[in-house]
């Protein structure tokens, strides 16, 4: 008899959260929905961007946001205001929202509305530079934020959730004169680690850009 | 407790629940006495801290005393251009030395994996054999 003594497993350590994203996402494309997963750290302007597209696409789309915070519902009280399905996460410890989390949130959703009405899915991640974007929810695109307080370096630093977004948004470019930062720096850092990513300035305050992220929307809802 | 070491709680956890799932699903389940890792430079695992998570969390679980062993890839992307591979300086520069083209295809770095489990056999202590 041949005594089993190890083992070859061969598998992604990540496996139990991928399968869970693509279960969540299987029943997004069932029901029509484009998901994306909003990550960046904590403070880069998220919330306001979740305000802005709310309050323009939401006549043109129906929109639903699931809200990851560690401890407050405050996020996700800011976003009810628009009128729009908000389920709010609370993810305690953990740095990041996991695809079993999404998948509660999903839970609660549908228990509420009827799935196949909307359009959209806007997942506000955990403010976390370092990595939930290794840990894939069920998004059809990773959407990053990068504010231009962070400083130019951030991209080269914190490379992962640069390489793998779909779209970077420079946020806050308002500020930009009163730092010594230079925009196009920051995205040439951010094109030596991701060349195809769709990069887009925009300013929640002034609303500069906010246009060129708003059609960027609605080309990926299908 | 700060943020990379959240992750890194979170990146153990995560590896427990795959480890599990792939354990329960085995017809014989001998004790795990080694897990075997295969890490990529371009990732957020800090190894270190993986290693002091993983003995913190495996505590009264399947898993109880068994030692991560991690090997590390390194970063390696391949330019188009030049038609080589390279070794982009992580925190520093991604484009190729040569000719300055951005990080396009990464060959190396983006591991991670579970490579294989050593079963701890009874009397004979750890048994380590391929097959
Ligand atoms: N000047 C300026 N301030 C902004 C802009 N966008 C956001 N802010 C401010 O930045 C701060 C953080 O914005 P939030 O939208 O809460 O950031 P967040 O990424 O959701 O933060 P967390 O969820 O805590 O990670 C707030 O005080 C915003 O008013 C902008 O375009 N210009
Ligand atoms: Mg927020
Ligand atoms: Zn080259």
């Amino acid at each position: 008899m041949h005594l089993t003594h190890d083992a070859a497993l061969g598998i992604n350590l990540l496996h139990a959260n991928q399968e869970g994203a693509d279960h969540n996402r299987a029943h997004f494309d069932e029901w029509g929905i484009t998901c994306f997963n909003i990550m960046s750290s904590p403070g880069a302007g998220k919330t306001v961007l979740l305000e802005k597209t709310l309050a323009t696409l939401s006549n043109t789309l129906k929109i639903a946001v699931i809200e990851g915070d560690m401890t407050t519902e405050l996020d996700a009280d800011r976003l009810r205001q628009y009128g729009v399905p908000v389920i709010a996460i609370n993810t305690g410890r953990s740095c990041h929202l996991d695809s079993r989390m999404v998948a509660g949130g999903i839970h609660r959703l549908v228990h509420e509305y009827d799935p196949t009405q909307l359009d959209l899915v806007l997942v506000e991640n955990v403010g976390n530079l370092v990595c939930p974007a290794e840990f894939e929810v069920g998004e059809h695109a990773k959407v990053a934020l990068l504010s231009v307080t962070e400083g130019e370096d951030k991209p080269l630093k914190y490379p992962v959730m640069f390489r793998e977004a779909d779209c970077l948004l420079i946020t806050k470019i308002d500020l930009a004169p009163y730092l010594d930062v230079d925009l196009n720096r920051i995205e040439a850092n951010i094109r030596q680690i991701n060349p195809d990513v769709t990069v887009i300035q925009v300013s929640a305050k002034t609303g500069q850009g906010l246009d060129q992220w708003f059609e960027w929307v609605r080309r990926q809802c299908h | 407790m700060t943020n990379d070491e959240m992750h890194e709680t979170d990146m153990t956890k995560a590896l427990i629940v795959t480890l599990h799932d792939w354990w329960e699903a085995q017809l014989e389940r001998p004790k795990i006495a080694k897990v075997h890792l295969i890490v990529g430079k371009f990732t957020c695992v800090e190894p270190v801290s993986l290693e002091f998570a993983f003995e913190v969390q495996t505590r009264n679980t399947f898993l109880e005393g068994a030692t991560l062993e991690i090997q590390e890839t390194p970063l390696i992307a391949f330019c188009h251009r030049c038609q080589q591979e390279y070794r982009p300086e992580i925190g520093i520069q991604y484009a190729c030395p040569d000719c300055r083209s951005p990080m396009d295809d990464i060959r190396s770095g983006r591991e991670l994996k579970i490579d294989r489990v050593e079963y701890a056999t009874e009397g004979l202590g750890i048994a380590d054999c391929r097959f």
